[in-house]
């Protein structure tokens, strides 16, 4: 059985799995449950300050956008950090921690981008046994608009301030979380290397307005008529917290700086592409939201039974092992040459690769052959793109083979080159040019 | 609870029994059914359940409508190929039409459910009583469609949204051909017939004349002379006999005055109906009639049917529904005497068959077949009697691709003529192009003579 135990700047849970610091880690009572439920830890919902909570709207706080038989894909949400008294949660988080000793429990920090604010909440929640803290940079909206959240994560200079502060008044680990509301992540990364963070988190929720009710003319969710900007989070976020991760996991400057994936991770499979690129273990909100804390059991069988089955035995086989193979663009292998495939015995005929080739792409897909509805790839038009098999609706029908050296491609009519070459050596390329004039 | 009392008789079940077997054979989908089932349609390319649909809705189109919401717009997208797309969502049989051909059969032998979305649509726009067509300006072209089954009502109506007028003869009390007088009734509930017809002539300038019969109330040249153009879906009047001693006994009767009988009743109780049935035929209509015997509360409903399950004219789909009503079918028998009893029909002597040279022939085997009831459903037949002028081809009104007859301004279409399935759909189908042919010959004959130098 493979090893899933993990140690994350230092904090040790028995999975990679923890709940992202959300309505699922509330309170007591969630984070009991989410821990019986196996979650190997939790980053509370964000405290505050000391003094009255701040207060949600009463009205609905959620939007969704949905996918085939009303699968959630992507949740918006307008609501605020935690609207419970300070000393409410502090008590609650200290009481979890001694129940559940071999668990995760950091916590998450949003106070004002003042020195005071920082130093006076951090012994109040080092004295609860957390694990460690997470700063909070992200949220978009409404603390945001108080100067704080992503108000702070989009300025580097502040993050690297609030980061040495908490480095200075506290012995916890920091964990930087990072908004994705930003032009280039790196640049907050880097800051929060510079103020000295433990390890970075992200993303927090990217700013959306999910859909406009067509009646009243507002926003969703409309709140009294009106409606706002909220944070975007679940499955339809994953591409971009993916690249965003990658991103940071190959920065030279932030290289092995530990990461904390999160967005939209459902899966067991999910996980394990945040892992390979680079993360040290991983954050869940929405699928929780979603479909209750039980779907972790998924994510635990799921990942430890491929690590079986591929003979990986700890996390540490698998973490950053994807990293190496992203590279930019202009690094792509130019002699690779792929062409589509159609399998006819999976084909059911429904012609969408065909339409989607002949109206978008380059034609090269046929409709009919003597008369006959059949869809068969011309391999002297394809160009290998991939986009017949995106549109198929059967998994595996169409399949992109690379040609071997040598062989001719017959759009072309050139053989395969055998040698990686690049665009940076390209002759179209007007740089490669000069470099070598 | 039945009663096993022998005889043909009234009252079997209880009101609620009746009540309970009559009603719709496929609920509607609802809102979020309709939904759910949409989002299976993979919206393909030359979609082939539209080729294989006789009216070529276009299918793929409608189902995405209905997934983003638009219900209305579907409604639209099949009214315009078949003005009748509410009734033939729920008759047509799906499972050898549209529905066979979906791709989605191959993938995992569940096809989208075309048939019970094209009803959601179309009941939606139907009972938010939206009208999509107005009557252009009135061309004062005057038009005869006689017959106001499938055929004739589309053809009726894609005229009117020619402008032209029109006016329906039809025999019957009663509008809409077999739609009001033969679809079985667990089809077609709530009178489902007659709200289509008022749907359809709200466009106007559609005049229906009921009890006005061709060949008796005026002739066929008349109606030439009379009107601009002229239609006939006069459907198949006649019905075929079985040809064999004792078929004029009490209690052997035709399959498809059964079927009119119990649509036009209000109580079902009374229909009376035997205790031991035996209809003898293959079809659609051998299946209704067997299946409904059985809802009256008949104990017994046998079919029997001269050739194999595979030469059935029923499609599956419906030889399980009646086998699942409890109806036994059997193959290979054909009838070979009705056998009477004080001058009613006591049972039936079959004979067994088989194939012998390539040929259906008795083996001589026989055996009885006790029975209160005989049903025949061996085929309708066209009667030419009223069309004495026409030309006919393999017994019915001869027409050319277009559907004209062999006699100038008449056209022809629906189950009168030789080509296509006897379906509603294929009956709008024919309606609506034979529409569109008299459409152009009109347009032809008004274009202004062009002087030749
Ligand atoms: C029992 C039964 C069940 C069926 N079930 C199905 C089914 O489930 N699904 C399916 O797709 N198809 C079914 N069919 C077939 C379908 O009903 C027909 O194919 C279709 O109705 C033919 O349409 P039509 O307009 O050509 O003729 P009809 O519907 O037969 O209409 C002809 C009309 O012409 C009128 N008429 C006839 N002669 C004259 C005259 N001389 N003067 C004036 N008017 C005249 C009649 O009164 C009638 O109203 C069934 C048929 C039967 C008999
Ligand atoms: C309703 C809601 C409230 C959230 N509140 C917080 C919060 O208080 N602090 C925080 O750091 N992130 C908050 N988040 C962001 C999540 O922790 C997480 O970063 C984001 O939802 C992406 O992960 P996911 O796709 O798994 O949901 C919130 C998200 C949701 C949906
Ligand atoms: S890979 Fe692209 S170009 Fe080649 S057949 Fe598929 S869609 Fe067409």
């Amino acid at each position: 059985m493979a090893d899933l135990r993990n140690s994350f700047v230092g904090i040790k849970s028995p999975n990679p799995f923890w709940l992202a610091s959300a309505p699922p880690t509330d309170k007591a009572y969630n984070v009991e449950r989410a821990f019986k439920a196996g979650w190997g830890g939790v980053v509370w919902k964000t405290l505050g300050e000391e003094g009255p909570p701040i207060v949600n709207v009463n009205g609905p706080r959620y939007g969704a956008v949905w996918g085939a038989d009303r699968r959630l894909l992507g949740l918006n949400n307008i609501e605020l950090i935690t609207d419970r008294p300070l000393q409410v949660n502090l008590q609650e988080m200290k009481q979890v921690k001694m129940n559940w000793p071999d668990r995760a429990l950091v916590a998450s920090i949003m106070v004002p981008c003042e020195e005071n604010a920082w130093k006076s909440i951090l012994p109040l929640v080092e004295e609860t046994g957390a694990d460690g803290i997470e700063l909070n940079f992200g949220c978009p909206h409404g603390m945001s608009e108080r100067g704080m959240g992503s108000a702070v994560g989009q300025v580097p200079e502040y993050i690297e301030m609030v980061v040495r502060w908490c480095k200075q008044y506290t012995r916890m680990p920091v964990i930087t979380k990072l908004t994705p509301n930003i032009t280039d992540i790196r640049k907050p990364a880097r800051a929060a290397k510079a103020g000295g963070t433990d390890a970075v988190s992200l993303i927090n929720t990217i700013n959306s307005i999910v859909s406009v009710d067509l009646d009243s003319f507002a926003p969703n969710p409309t709140v009294g008529g009106k409606g706002s900007h909220g944070g975007y989070c679940g499955p339809a976020v994953k591409p971009i917290a993916l690249n965003m991760v990658a991103e940071i996991a190959r920065d030279q400057e932030t290289y092995g700086l530990p990461i904390s994936g999160i967005g939209g991770i459902t899966t067991w499979r999910d996980a394990a592409e945040f892992l390979a690129l680079g993360a040290g273990n991983v954050q869940v909100c929405t699928a929780a939201m979603t479909y209750g804390f039980k779907i972790v059991q998924e994510m635990i069988t799921g990942l430890s039974d491929w690590m079986d089955e591929k003979g990986h035995r700890s996390l540490d086989d698998i973490i950053a092992r994807a990293v190496p193979n992203t590279t930019d663009w202009q690094y792509l292998n130019l002699n690779y040459i792929a062409k589509a495939h159609i399998d006819q015995d999976a084909c059911i005929k429904c012609g969408r690769c065909h339409i989607a080739c002949e109206d978008t792409s380059h034609q090269a897909i046929t409709a009919f052959v003597d008369g006959v509805r059949h869809f068969e790839v011309l391999e002297e038009e394809c160009v290998g793109c991939n986009l017949c098999v995106n549109v198929c609706p059967v998994e595996n029908c169409i399949t992109m083979d690379a040609l071997p050296a040598g062989a001719t491609d017959r759009r072309t009519g050139k053989p395969v080159d055998p040698d990686y070459a690049n665009w940076t050596t390209h002759p179209n390329n007007p740089m490669a040019r000069q470099a070598a004039e | 609870m039945g009663t096993c009392i022998s005889g043909i008789r009234e009252g079997r079940l209880s009101p609620a029994d009746y009540e309970k077997n009559f009603t719709d054979l496929h609920p509607p989908l609802d809102r979020h059914q309709a939904l759910v089932a949409s989002d299976r349609c993979y919206f393909c390319y030359d979609a082939p359940c539209m080729t294989a649909c006789p009216t070529a809705i276009d299918i793929p189109m409608f189902i995405r409508q209905i997934s983003t919401g638009n219900a209305v717009g579907a409604a639209k997208t099949i009214f315009d190929q078949n003005i009748l797309g509410g009734m033939c969502a729920r008759v047509c049989p799906t499972e050898t039409l549209c529905e066979q051909a979906c791709v989605r059969n191959t993938a995992e032998d569940r096809p989208v459910e075309i048939g019970l979305l094209q009803r959601h649509a179309t009941d939606t726009a139907m009972e938010r009583g939206i009208q999509f067509y107005t009557r252009p300006e009135r061309t004062h072209r005057r038009i005869a469609v006689v017959g106001a089954g499938p055929a004739g009502l589309a053809c009726a109506h894609r005229l009117a949204m020619s402008g032209h007028d029109v006016i329906v003869f039809d025999a019957r009390v009663k509008p809409g051909g077999l739609n009001e007088y033969g679809i079985a009734t667990y089809k077609t509930t709530d009178d489902f017939a007659q709200r289509e017809v008022d749907y359809l002539l709200a466009i106007g300038g559609i005049e229906i004349r009921n009890g006005q019969k061709l060949g008796r109330d005026f002739t066929l040249g008349e109606l030439a002379e009379n009107f601009d153009a002229v239609f006939l879906g006069i459907g198949l009047a006649g019905v075929n006999a079985l040809r064999v001693e004792g078929e004029q006994l009490t209690g052997v009767e035709d399959a498809v005055d059964f079927i009119a009988a119990l649509r036009q009743v209000d109580n079902k109780a009374d229909i009376a109906i035997g205790r031991r049935v035996v209809v003898i035929g293959g079809g659609m209509t051998a299946i209704d009639a067997a299946v409904q015997a059985k809802l009256l509360g008949a104990e017994e409903v046998t079919i029997c049917y001269r050739r194999g399950k595979e030469d059935m004219n029923a499609s599956e789909f419906e030889q399980e529904l009646a086998t699942s009503k409890g109806v036994m079918i059997r193959h290979w028998l054909q009838p070979k005497r009705v056998i009477g009893k004080d001058g009613r029909v006591a049972g039936i002597e079959v004979e067994y068959t088989g194939m012998q040279d390539g040929k259906l022939a008795g083996t001589g085997e026989t055996g009885i077949l006790a029975a209160d009831q005989i049903f025949k459903a061996i085929g309708q037949t066209f009667d030419p009697a009223s069309v004495p002028n026409l030309r006919l081809d393999g017994g019915r009104i001869a027409v050319d691709a277009e559907g004209k007859t062999s006699m100038a301004r008449v056209w022809a279409g629906g189950d009168c003529i030789r080509s296509g399935e006897d379906l509603t759909v294929t009956s709008v189908a024919q309606g609506r192009d034979a529409a569109d042919s008299i459409n152009r010959a009109l347009a032809a004959a008004a274009d202004p003579a062009v002087a030749v130098a």
